[in-house]
């Protein structure tokens, strides 16, 4: 057991310069470990924000944006599809139910999405959970909103607070609907998806806040008040998309073929775990460069390592000649400095997997709120445990390279004491 | 190509003998690559217990036969015993445990490792030879009987717990060297200009102390230095050229 011993004294000898070399790689395995972290992480959000939901409707587009936009509020919708539409697929056999979205309009930076009370029955998010509520109701007056738990933190708001909806989805707008307040009559327990980002109101409320509205711009002299605007008809003319559940799954490709190839208008649907997939693999190029980069950072840390330790080789040559001429073999220093590199490089990983687990928990409310990126503290999967033992494998591979030259030096100096 | 002039040394002649525990016999040694610089002995031989001292300059292929002498490299021809085994004849690695086994090494300077605690420094043999580590633990712990040498070689021990090797004077680092070679009492101790840093009263307190101890544990001193007037302490100077013959080619 000498020579863990030697190379444990050797490096408590070098501190400085070992915590520094331990430092850099630390650095470099938490930069790894954090690309993986938040690939993961995004992946389940991702994939945790929709559940049971068999068909996503939308005006034809591309399904990963229709997808995007619909649920995931990224980007917006580039044609509405019409109420006419939407009933024609709602008589349909096979569907069971249909929550029509409508999008558009922002409360501070939130989204706006104008829904039914269907939307609080059949929105599904993680494995079949149902939206609930932590405070209040659902709408049951046309200006009643639903905020989600971020909307009710990040604005301070309870049940019963008057908002004002803006137009348009900047977080900052110029033309608001400050003629007609709503009052929030619900919070939502938080999800982790981005309904907490979202102010639920109902679909007449949508029409009623744009009927004196025009070409997306206030009418001058055609302003209805708040209390007119209840007599009027406040059915939809169109919406953004719809949310489609079926009586059963083996419909799922008829339906969408149909409604694909619906004469009166040009709709596109999707199945939200499919198009999920294509979007993976269109991301999955960026999301490989990002792990090829954060490697490189890892081999760079090494690298590091072994300019350290191959600068110090020269002065060692005293320490090799001492240890030689006690019996050392050659072999003996060749495990040394290769043990120093395996030393240097576990606590490089040790020290790095404990900074990611510490800046994870200061930093993960606040990416959950900022990001609606939920990453989970759990201990390392399976594959992270394999990456950080090949990284371990790597640093102790790398320690031979000065390990040789130590070896080689050691076989030609002998005995001789270099200074 | 080592030059050969064979040479029988009055020394050698007398020291050769049946008890003789290092015996170098037409040794010729030439180190590889453009170094080529080579070395014969004809034939050295010193008997258990003595005290040899091999005087000569620098250059004088010093470090080659002191090597040669400690095996850390083999002869390329002719007959090197040591304690009656030829280690010629050794594999690398045994010819490496051999010398923890039986060899005591002091350099001229910077003898210690800059970690580890001096007591470290002192066991540090130990840990390369097993039978060496048993006869030091002969009398209670190997760390007691680190002590006791340290003690024995003047430096008081009570003052070291906790001191780095580099706090030490290097006349301090040379006794710490000292109880090195001489713990688990190795059959030959090697020294290699022990005493060129210390002034000459201390070199005589130095080589007295060693003395003592050797020669309590029955140890074989083999000793080179450029300074002659050491001789007095030996029971017999040699000159290294007498020994080695040394040949260096013109540099490839």
């Amino acid at each position: 057991m000498i020579v863990p011993r030697l190379a444990l004294q050797s490096l408590r000898n070098r501190a400085l310069t070992a915590s520094l070399t331990v430092l850099a790689i630390a650095f470099s395995v938490m930069l790894l470990l954090g690309v993986e972290k938040v690939r993961t992480g995004a992946r389940q959000s991702f994939a945790d924000t929709i559940s049971g939901t068999d068909l996503i409707v939308g005006a034809r587009s591309g399904g990963i944006q229709l997808l995007l936009y619909s649920v995931f509020r990224i980007g917006n919708a580039t044609n509405n599809i019409t109420w006419k539409s939407l009933e024609d697929i709602a008589k349909h056999p096979d569907v069971a139910w249909v929550v029509p979205l409508s999008l558009g309009d922002s409360h501070h930076g939130f989204r706006v999405l104008g829904t039914t009370l269907d939307y609080f029955k059949h929105y599904k998010y993680r494995h079949g959970r149902l939206i609930t509520f932590a405070e209040g109701e659902p709408f049951d007056d046309l200006f009643n909103a639903v905020i989600g738990a971020d909307v009710a933190e990040a604005l301070g708001y309870k049940v019963g607070d008057p908002i004002i909806v803006a137009h348009g989805t900047g977080s900052i707008s110029f033309v608001e609907h400050e003629d007609k307040p709503f009052r929030v009559s619900g919070i939502l327990e938080k999800t982790g998806t981005p309904i907490d980002r979202t102010v639920h109101v109902s679909l007449e409320a949508i029409e009623a806040i744009h009927v004196d509205w025009k070409q997306g711009i206030p009418m001058p002299g055609e302003t209805v008040s708040a209390e007119d605007v209840r007599t009027m008809s406040l059915k939809p003319k169109a919406i953004t998309a719809a949310l489609i559940g079926l009586k059963s799954k083996l419909a799922t490709f008829r339906l969408q073929r149909m409604i694909n190839e619906y004469p009166q208008e040009p709709l596109s649907a999707i199945i939200p775990g499919l198009t999920l997939q294509e979007l993976w693999q269109l991301v999955g190029t960026a999301e490989t460069a990002l792990s090829v980069v954060s490697a490189m950072v890892v081999a760079t840390a090494l690298l590091g390592m072994v300019t350290m330790i191959l600068t110090t080789l020269n002065e060692r040559r005293r320490e090799m000649a001492i240890l030689r001429s006690v019996g050392a073999r050659p072999a003996t220093i060749l495990g040394l400095l290769a043990t120093e590199a395996g030393l240097l490089t576990l606590a490089g990983v040790i020290l790095g997997a404990i900074l990611l687990y510490a800046v994870l928990a200061v930093l993960q409310p606040y990416v959950d709120r900022a990001y609606g990126l939920h990453l989970s503290i759990s201990p390392p999967t399976y594959r992270e445990w394999i990456t950080l033992g090949a990284i371990v494998l790597a640093g102790f591979l790398a320690g031979l390279l000065p390990a040789l030259r130590a070896y080689r030096l050691s076989l030609a100096d002998g005995m001789m004491v270099r200074t | 190509m080592a030059q050969t002039s064979p040479r029988n040394l009055e020394g050698a002649t007398l020291g050769s003998g049946a008890s003789g525990i290092i015996k170098m016999l037409d040794v010729s040694f030439r180190w590889p690559g453009p170094r080529s610089f080579s070395l014969a002995i004809d034939s050295f031989v010193v008997p258990a217990g003595e005290r040899v001292l091999l005087t000569g300059p620098s250059g004088a292929g010093k470090s080659t036969f002191l090597s040669l002498l400690c095996g850390i490299v083999a002869p390329e021809s002719g007959r090197l015993e040591a304690l009656g085994s030829d280690t010629a004849k050794l594999s690398n690695a045994a010819r490496d445990h051999f010398r923890a086994e039986h060899f005591g090494i002091i350099f001229q300077m910077f003898n210690l490792l800059p970690y580890g605690s001096i007591i470290d420094n002192v066991l540090l043999p130990l840990s390369f030879a097993a039978k060496r580590r048993e006869r030091a633990g002969q009398n209670g712990s190997i760390e007691a009987e680190a002590l006791r040498l340290l003690d024995n070689l003047g430096l008081e021990t009570e003052d070291l717990h906790g001191m780095s090797t580099a706090s030490l004077s290097v006349g301090q680092q040379q006794r710490v060297a000292a109880a090195r070679a001489l713990i688990g009492r190795p059959e030959i101790i090697v020294a290699d200009e022990p005493t060129s840093s210390l002034d000459r009263d201390r070199q005589d307190a130095f080589l007295d102390l060693l003395f003592t101890e050797a020669a309590a544990a029955g140890t074989s001193v083999i000793m080179v230095s450029h300074e002659e007037a050491l001789g007095s302490h030996f029971d017999r100077v040699l000159r290294l050229e007498d020994v080695a013959v040394t040949t260096r080619s013109a540099a490839a």
